[in-house]
C-alpha cells in the first residue's frame, strides 16, 4: 500500500520535471523548428479534416441541392397508379396550416417534348432538335420562396406574374450547357434568351418565347421546362386543382419526421406519398455518401500514418541529437519516465497548436467560405462537412497518435545505456 | 578495521573490483582486483597516465557503469542489490557528479540546470529554487543565474556543473577532471570551492592530471595500468579520525 502511493507520488514528480523540461525546450528551441513542426502537425490536422470533408461535401453538395432546390425537407408525390396529387387542395390547405413549415410549393407536371430550329431549318429534311422533358406549372411566388428558383437563373430573367407563353428551360436541356450531344440524350442547340420553342403534349403544339434558363446542379430540375401554373392549366384544359409534387420546407426548429407524421394522421396518406428527404433520397446517393465516407476514412487513415511517421522522425532527430544530454540527466538522476515525458509532452505540445490552428482554419476561415462559396463541381456545389464531434475525434485521433509516435522514439533513445550516451559511444 | 565499530565510518568500500572492455573480441582489462576504501568527509584525489583507468574507476564508484566482478559499497549500500530505477534514485539523493565539458543542459538556465535535479527529489518549487540559488551562492555565480550555458565562459559553466552536483547535498561529489577545460587561475577557483566544501564534511572524489591540485587532498591514489601503484595520505591534511 506505502509503495502504491509512493510509487504514484514519484510518477507526479517525473510529471512534473518532464513538463519543466519539455516547456523549456520549445521555449528555447528554434523558432522555425517550432514553426515548421506546427505548420506539418497542422497540415496533418487539415488533411484529415478537409479532404475527407471536402469528398464528403461533394455528395453532401448534391444532396442538399436535390433538398433544398427540388424535392425539400418532405416531399409529397402522386401515388404510383394515379396521375396527379388527388385532394391537392385539401393536403396544400393541411401543410398551409401547419405551423411548422416554412414554405412550400406545389407543381403542376407534364410530360412534353421540346423543339426548336424548326423555323431556321433549311430544308424540309433536315431533323428538327426536339427533346422530352417535364413541364411544370408553378405558382410563380410559391416556388421562389420555397427553393429560390430565381436566384438559380443564369440567362435572361425568372418568370412574372401574367407572363404568358413564356417559359424557363432547365440548362441540361441545351447542348451549351449539357457539354456533349447523344442520342439517349438530345438536347437543343441553337436557344437563346428569345428564342422560340414549340411545347408538344397530348396532340397539343404551342410556340413559347424563352425567358431564362435555370441551373440547379439537380439532374431532374435541370430538364424540366417551366411556366406558370395557370398557363399550364389552360393549355391542358384542367379543371381540378390536382399537382403533381409538392415540396414543403420546414421550419429550422422544426422536425420533419413530426410534420410528416401530423400530415398522416390527418389521412393524407390516402392521396399521396408523403416522404421526409431521407426517406425520398435515391438509394443510390446514400451508396456513394456511404462509399464517399468510406474513401475519406481511408484518406485519413493514411494521412494519420504520414502525422506518425512525421512525428517519429522529428522527435527521433530532437532526442537522438539531445542524446548526450538525456544521458546526462539520467546520470544527475533524472527518471527516464520525466525525460520520456518531456518529449511526449512535446510532441503534445505541437499537436494540440498544430489542432488549434487547424481548427481555426477549418472553423473560422474554410468551412464559412465554402459554404458561401461552393467549390463548383459540375454535378454539384461543394461545401465542407465538418461537424464538431467529427473533428473532435480525428483531433483526439491525431493526438493518439502523436502520444505513440513521440513516445517511441523518447522511449528509444532514453533507454540506451547513460555511460554511452554521455560519452557519446 | 571493520570490527572497531561506530568510529569508523567508510563511505565507499571497494574489494577486488575487476572491470574489462571487449573490443572486437579483444578483452582489455582495465581496472585489476582494485580494493581500497574511503572515509567520510575524505578529500581523495585520483591520479595516473591517460589510460590508466581513472575515468573508468570513478563510473564505476558513480554508479553510471557495472564492473564485471567485484564489490562496491557506497554510503553503506550494497549497490549490486540495486536495479536501474533504484540506482538513478541512489544518484538523484546520495551523489553529485562534476563532469569535464560541463555536460550543462543546453536549453536550461544556469539556476534551472541546479533546480532540475531537487524538483526531481519531489521538492516544492520554492524550496528547490532556494537551494538552487543558495548552490550558486556557493560557487559565486549568484548574478548569472538566468543566462544560458551558451551566455557562460567556460569557468562558470563549470562552476554551474559544480553547483548542480552540490545543490541538493549529496553524501559523495565526483569530478572527472573538472579543471582540465580551464586556465590557471579559473582552476584555482573550483578547487577552492571544493576545499570550502570539504572543510564543510563534504566527501569528494577527484580525478585529475595536476599534481599541485592532488596535493591539495587529503590522499592521493595513484592508478597505473588499472593497479593502484600508490596511494598516500598527503602532508599538511591530517586523516579526520
Ligand atoms: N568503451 C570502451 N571500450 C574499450 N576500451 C575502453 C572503453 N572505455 C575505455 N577503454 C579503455 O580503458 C582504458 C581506461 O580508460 P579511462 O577512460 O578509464 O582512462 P583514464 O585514466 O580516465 O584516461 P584519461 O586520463 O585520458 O581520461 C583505456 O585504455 C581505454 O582505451
Ligand atoms: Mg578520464
Amino acid at each position: 500500500m506505502k509503495r502504491i502511493i509512493l510509487s504514484s507520488k514519484e510518477t507526479l514528480t517525473a510529471i512534473r520535471v518532464g513538463l519543466f523540461l519539455a516547456i523549456r525546450q520549445v521555449k528555447r528551441s528554434s523558432k522555425w523548428t517550432t514553426l515548421l513542426i506546427t505548420f506539418i502537425m497542422t497540415l496533418t490536422f487539415l488533411n484529415l479534416v478537409v479532404v475527407s470533408g471536402i469528398l464528403v461535401g461533394l455528395i453532401e453538395g448534391a444532396t442538399v441541392a436535390v433538398r433544398e432546390r427540388h424535392l425539400g425537407d418532405i416531399a409529397i408525390s402522386r401515388l404510383k397508379e394515379k396521375e396527379y396529387i388527388e385532394r391537392s387542395t385539401k393536403i396544400i390547405a393541411a401543410i398551409a396550416a401547419s405551423p411548422d413549415v416554412e414554405s412550400y410549393t406545389e407543381r403542376y407536371l407534364q410530360g412534353a417534348t421540346v423543339e426548336a430550329n424548326y423555323k431556321t431549318r433549311r430544308r424540309e429534311t433536315d431533323l428538327v432538335e426536339s427533346t422530352g422533358t417535364v413541364l411544370a406549372g408553378i405558382d410563380l411566388l410559391l416556388e421562389d420562396k420555397a427553393t429560390g428558383l430565381s436566384k438559380r437563373i443564369v440567362e435572361g430573367s425568372y418568370l412574372e406574374q401574367g407572363d404568358y407563353d413564356k417559359v424557363l428551360l432547365g440548362c441540361n436541356l441545351l447542348i451549351k450547357y449539357l457539354g456533349f450531344e447523344s442520342t439517349s440524350m438530345p438536347a437543343l442547340k441553337d436557344v437563346a434568351i428569345g428564342s422560340k420553342v414549340r411545347i408538344k403534349f397530348n396532340n397539343i403544339t404551342r410556340e413559347m418565347t424563352v425567358k431564362g434558363i435555370i441551373k440547379t446542379k439537380v439532374d431532374d430540375i435541370d430538364r424540366r421546362v417551366y411556366m406558370t401554373d395557370s398557363q399550364l392549366r389552360s393549355m391542358s384544359g384542367r379543371t381540378d386543382y390536382n399537382v403533381g409534387e409538392i415540396a414543403i420546407k420546414i421550419k429550422s426548429t422544426a422536425n420533419a419526421d413530426e410534420v410528416k407524421r401530423s400530415l398522416v394522421s390527418q389521412g393524407l396518406d390516402q392521396f399521396a406519398t408523403i416522404q421526409t428527404f431521407e426517406e425520398g433520397e435515391p438509394k443510390f446517393l446514400k451508396d456513394i455518401k456511404q462509399t464517399f465516407a468510406m474513401l475519406g476514412s481511408m484518406i485519413s487513415a493514411i494521412g494519420l500514418v504520414v502525422a506518425c511517421i512525421t512525428i517519429f522522425i522529428v522527435i527521433f532527430i530532437n532526442a537522438i541529437t539531445r542524446r548526450k544530454f538525456i544521458g546526462i540527466l539520467k546520470g544527475i538522476g533524472i527518471d527516464s519516465v520525466a525525460i520520456e515525458f518531456a518529449y511526449v509532452c512535446q510532441s503534445l505540445l505541437y499537436a494540440l497548436v498544430g489542432t488549434l490552428i487547424g481548427f481555426v482554419i477549418v472553423f473560422a476561415v474554410l468551412k464559412p467560405f465554402l459554404d458561401a462559396h461552393p467549390i463548383n463541381f459540375p454535378f454539384s456545389d461543394g461545401i465542407l462537412v465538418a461537424t464538431i464531434p467529427g473533428t473532435f475525434t480525428r483531433a483526439g485521433l491525431l493526438f493518439l497518435a502523436t502520444l505513440i509516435a513521440g513516445y517511441i522514439p523518447a522511449r528509444m533513445v532514453v533507454k540506451q545505456n547513460t555511460l554511452d550516451a554521455i560519452l557519446g559511444r | 578495521m571493520q570490527f572497531l565499530g561506530a568510529k569508523y565510518n567508510p563511505m565507499i568500500k571497494i574489494q577486488d573490483l575487476i572491470k574489462s572492455y571487449t573490443t572486437a573480441g579483444n578483452t582489455f582489462v582495465v581496472l585489476k582486483k582494485l580494493s581500497f576504501e574511503i572515509e567520510a568527509g575524505q578529500f581523495v584525489a585520483i591520479t595516473g597516465r591517460s589510460g590508466s583507468g581513472k575515468s573508468t574507476l570513478l563510473y564505476q564508484l558513480s554508479l553510471l557503469d557495472h564492473p564485471d566482478s567485484g564489490f562496491i559499497e557506497v554510503d553503506g549500500v550494497d549497490i549490486s542489490k540495486l536495479d536501474r530505477r533504484e540506482r538513478t534514485k541512489f544518484r538523484l539523493n546520495r551523489l553529485g557528479y562534476v563532469f569535464q565539458d560541463y555536460a550543462l543542459v543546453p536549453e536550461l538556465t544556469s539556476i534551472e540546470n541546479v533546480v532540475v535535479p531537487l524538483l526531481m527529489q519531489g521538492l516544492d518549487k520554492k524550496t528547490a529554487y532556494k537551494k538552487a540559488l543558495a548552490a550558486l551562492e556557493r560557487v559565486n555565480l549568484a548574478d548569472k543565474i538566468n543566462n544560458l550555458p551558451s551566455q557562460l565562459s567556460g569557468g562558470q559553466q563549470q562552476r554551474v556543473s559544480i553547483a548542480r552536483a552540490i545543490g541538493h547535498d549529496p553524501h559523495i561529489l565526483f569530478a572527472d577532471e573538472p579543471t582540465a577545460n580551464l586556465d590557471k587561475e579559473t582552476s584555482e577557483n573550483v578547487l577552492e570551492i571544493f576545499l570550502e566544501l570539504n572543510k564543510k564534511g563534504q566527501t569528494i572524489i577527484m580525478v585529475t592530471h595536476e599534481p599541485e591540485y592532488a596535493a591539495l587532498a587529503h590522499r592521493t591514489i595513484l592508478l597505473d595500468s588499472g593497479v593502484i601503484t600508490s596511494d598516500k595520505r598527503n602532508v599538511g591534511h591530517k586523516p579526520q579520525d
